[in-house]
């Protein structure tokens, strides 16, 4: 007799199953198991718009609350996706305000959004509560002051890095008298001043707000009175912080900063006066997150604050830092597991600052829990990333920037092979990897034995020929995207490996050798797959088939080929067709 | 490999380039306090050593047909730095370009964002090189050194890498696009400015 397990009772078993890995599993159980999965599921993720459509999303999953969606490939950040590639919000918010009226959470990663948009969410979902928009574009602050004016319970907004046509900072004013529920807000990213009253005002009224990132313009001399009307602060993004010297304002930063008993994280920091640094040391020791990518202080400054923050678990910062404080970094802050070191002077050859490999070199020594590292330096070498597999074993993710490209080992002029070749052998646990510097097919062996949890992989200006790029693809398990420029791979590796190409989220490459044939014959060969030549010079088809194509995008979907696409793309027909 | 050999080359001059850092400012000029900025290498010298390096960063050891790059070997996209990060650090620090007159043994170096027109950036020319004056000849703006009489033609390397005579272009485009300015004698200058020789009307903008 078939016993079969109550509904209810598997639903309310399945509500703590969070997850979507989980949740996934649980749905491949069994037909019973998957149709109830699907009724509760609350929460979906998207890591590619084109990857599934709005239809098959809302036909599985009826009762979604909270959506996540990316759109643009990673290296689109560095203007190598041309304007007009895609990722549109649209067709997405349309449907779900059709089919989610419960809609509570909206967050967004590299997509295209429109003012109609923003005003369609604020029109559409009466609970709507979260809006992050992370490095999204095409909308402008009236879309915003819609938001404002209409989510009645909205808890955050969060515009993180986002490009947005600043009209003017009135939209902040649109935030009702009413409106009490903000628990974060983050307009960083935008470039007009925002009605100070009304943001005060804001703050005031919302006793639970845990997270602020003011915007550049919002002057230093503003901050204590902000402050005080929000002492429940865990996250604080200051404005520019200069003013010119006056003893009675740094006293007020200082007791508005210790007020806030609870902050963990600072950022903002733009244009700092170095006078008013201490202003913030009496919150040094309970900081965990210090944000001071765009501060303009040098390295006595920078050890200064740092060596008080001895609970630091994610420090950003220029290079201005350098060696000797990241040093000093290695020294105080023992509970460091994230490190970003970004450049003050990306264009220029020559150094600015005195930061070399050396400073990652102590980090790694000094600080046990290093997970996550991006680091942008002008030399390395194999010694080098050698120490720093050896020290740091847990290593999640390693993101190496040497600024020349193609530059060799500074001291044996070797390639850097066997120094990458150490990280991915001794951090078993790597899942995301950035090479540079000169490289060659070696290197590529090595990640192809060794990087078997790596996820993610960023190959540029290396290599020797296919031979490299048959390695990462035939010895990397768990690849899920690849993304590849001014690499030697062309055809050959990749017809060889395409049945690899429908297990992962997405390979791009650009200005390598890959001919218009080959990505004919992989159009052919690969079922649920978009092959997407991307080639500002007009229609492939105008050339032979060898010529090589500027930029190609494969990703695995359900939705079949884009209705959406651009005149520069062409998607590879799986019939052998001669593309529209 | 000969793409070794070059890539050696550059992390050598980039060495020695340090080396010849020097700190000269012109007798009688306030140094250019741009705050906040540490610069390894002074303003106020350039030895011209760092082509090398910059040719060397492009093509070198590149078997590839193809490269995506602009021009003089600067790369799209690379190193990968995010727009908005670029932005962010450029508003404040200025746009410096070196400018260099024909005869003198060092360069100066201006902040173009601090003009709003050619007529504020000549006059801040002719305030860093006391020793000229600004002349208007028709439209085109020239400076001359009123002690011998000769006149200097600005002409400015484009982001093509071209040399172009300044005041062509809107100010606006003319400043996004210069990378160096450079104050050429007249004898030099013959094939940019072409205009005859008429009688000198006002005096300084």
């Amino acid at each position: 007799m078939a016993y079969s397990f109550p509904e209810e009772v598997l639903e309310y078993v399945l509500s703590f199953i969070k997850t979507d890995k989980d949740r996934n599993a649980v749905s491949l159980v069994c037909k019973s198991w998957y149709e109830i999965e699907r009724w509760c599921r609350r929460r979906v993720f998207i890591g590619n718009c084109y990857a599934v459509n709005p239809r098959i999303m809302i036909r599985r999953f009826p009762e979604i609350r909270s959506v996540e969606i990316k759109g643009k490939p990673h290296f689109a950040d560095f203007n190598l996706v041309p304007e007009g590639w895609g990722g549109y919000f649209h067709p997405w918010v349309v449907a779900m305000a059709r089919a989610y009226p419960m809609l509570e959470e909206i967050r967004l990663k590299r997509m295209v959004v429109s003012d109609d948009c923003l005003e369609m969410i604020a029109k559409s979902f009466k609970n709507f509560r979260v809006l992050v928009m992370s490095s999204c574009e095409g909308f402008s602050t009236d879309g915003l002051a819609c938001i404002a004016a209409n989510c009645r319970n909205l808890r955050e907004l969060d515009l993180r890095e986002s490009e947005v046509e600043d009209l003017s900072g009135h939209w902040l004013s649109h935030f009702p008298d009413t409106c009490t529920s903000l628990e974060s807000l983050n307009i960083a990213c935008l470039g007009s001043e925002v009605c100070f009253s009304a943001l005060e005002r804001l703050v005031s009224r919302c006793p639970n707000l845990r997270k602020l990132q003011l915007n550049r313009t919002v002057p230093l001399e503003k901050l204590p009175n902000l402050l005080i009307r929000a002492p429940e602060l865990v996250e604080f993004g200051t404005g520019a912080y200069s003013a010119e010297l006056r003893p009675e304002l740094l006293s007020n930063l200082v007791n508005a900063f210790a007020g806030c008993k609870k902050l963990k994280a600072l950022s903002g920091f733009w244009d700092v006066v170095p006078a008013y640094i201490p202003a913030i040391y009496p919150v040094c020791c309970g900081l965990t997150s210090l944000n001071l990518s765009y501060a303009n202080i040098q390295s006595p400054d920078i050890i200064k604050l740092v060596s008080q923050c001895q609970n630091l678990q994610r420090l950003w910062v220029l290079d201005y830092i350098e060696d000797s404080g990241l040093d000093v970094l290695a020294t105080c802050c023992k509970k460091l597991e994230e490190l970003r070191v970004f450049p003050s002077d990306p264009y220029d050859v020559e150094p600015n600052v005195s930061l070399t490999e050396q400073g990652l070199v102590s980090v790694s020594e000094g600080c046990p829990k290093l997970q996550s590292v991006l680091y942008f330096c002008r030399r390395m070498s194999n010694a080098a990333l050698f120490t720093i597999a050896k020290n740091s074993p847990n290593l999640i993710r390693f993101r190496l920037c040497i600024i020349e490209a193609r530059a060799p080992d500074y001291l044996t002029y070797e390639p850097l092979d066997a120094g990458f070749g150490a990280i991915v052998e001794n951090c078993r646990e790597l899942r995301r990897l950035s090479l540079s510097g000169f490289l060659t097919d070696r290197v590529f062996e090595y990640i192809g034995k060794h990087a078997k949890k790596l996820e993610m992989l960023s190959i540029a200006f290396a290599g020797q020929g296919d031979l490299g790029l048959h390695h990462v693809l035939s010895g990397c398990d768990s690849l899920r995207k690849l993304e590849i420029r001014d690499c030697p791979f062309g055809d050959k590796a990749l017809l060889a490996n395409a049945a690899k190409l429908e297990t992962m989220r997405s390979l791009w490459m650009s200005s390598c050798p890959v001919s218009y044939g080959a990505c004919k014959l992989l159009g052919q060969k690969l079922r649920r797959v978009n092959v997407e030549v991307i080639d500002e010079r007009g229609t492939p088809e105008s050339r032979p088939d060898s010529c090589h194509i500027e930029k190609l995008y494969i990703y695995r979907t359900l939705s079949g080929p884009r209705v959406d696409t651009p005149d520069f793309i062409w998607t590879m027909d799986e019939e052998g067709n001669t593309p529209q | 490999m000969s793409s070794m050999n070059n890539l050696s080359e550059s992390g050598k001059s980039g060495m020695n380039l340090k080396e010849t850092e020097l700190t000269l400012g012109l007798p009688g000029e306030p140094r250019v306090g741009k705050a906040c900025m540490k610069r390894v290498f002074s303003e106020t010298v350039d030895l011209e050593l760092g082509n090398s390096g910059k040719k060397d960063s492009s093509g070198s050891g590149s078997s590839m047909k193809k490269e995506s790059a602009t021009s003089r070997g600067k790369l799209v996209g690379w190193p990968p730095v995010r727009a908005h990060r670029k932005n962010i650090m450029t508003v404040k620090s200025g746009k410096y370009v070196k400018v260099g007159v024909d005869g003198a043994p060092y360069l100066r170096k201006v902040d173009l964002e601090l003009y709003n027109s050619y007529e504020q950036f000549l006059s801040a020319l002719e305030g860093l090189f006391t020793c000229f004056k600004i002349r208007t000849v028709l439209d085109e703006k020239k400076l001359m050194d009123p002690v011998n009489g000769v006149e200097y033609v600005p002409t400015y390397e484009d982001k093509d890498g071209d040399w172009m005579l300044v005041g062509d272009v809107p100010w606006k485009m003319f400043a996004e696009s210069c990378k160096r300015v450079r104050l050429m004698t007249r004898s030099e200058a013959i094939g940019l400015a072409p205009r005859p020789e008429t009688k000198c009307s006002s005096s300084s903008s």
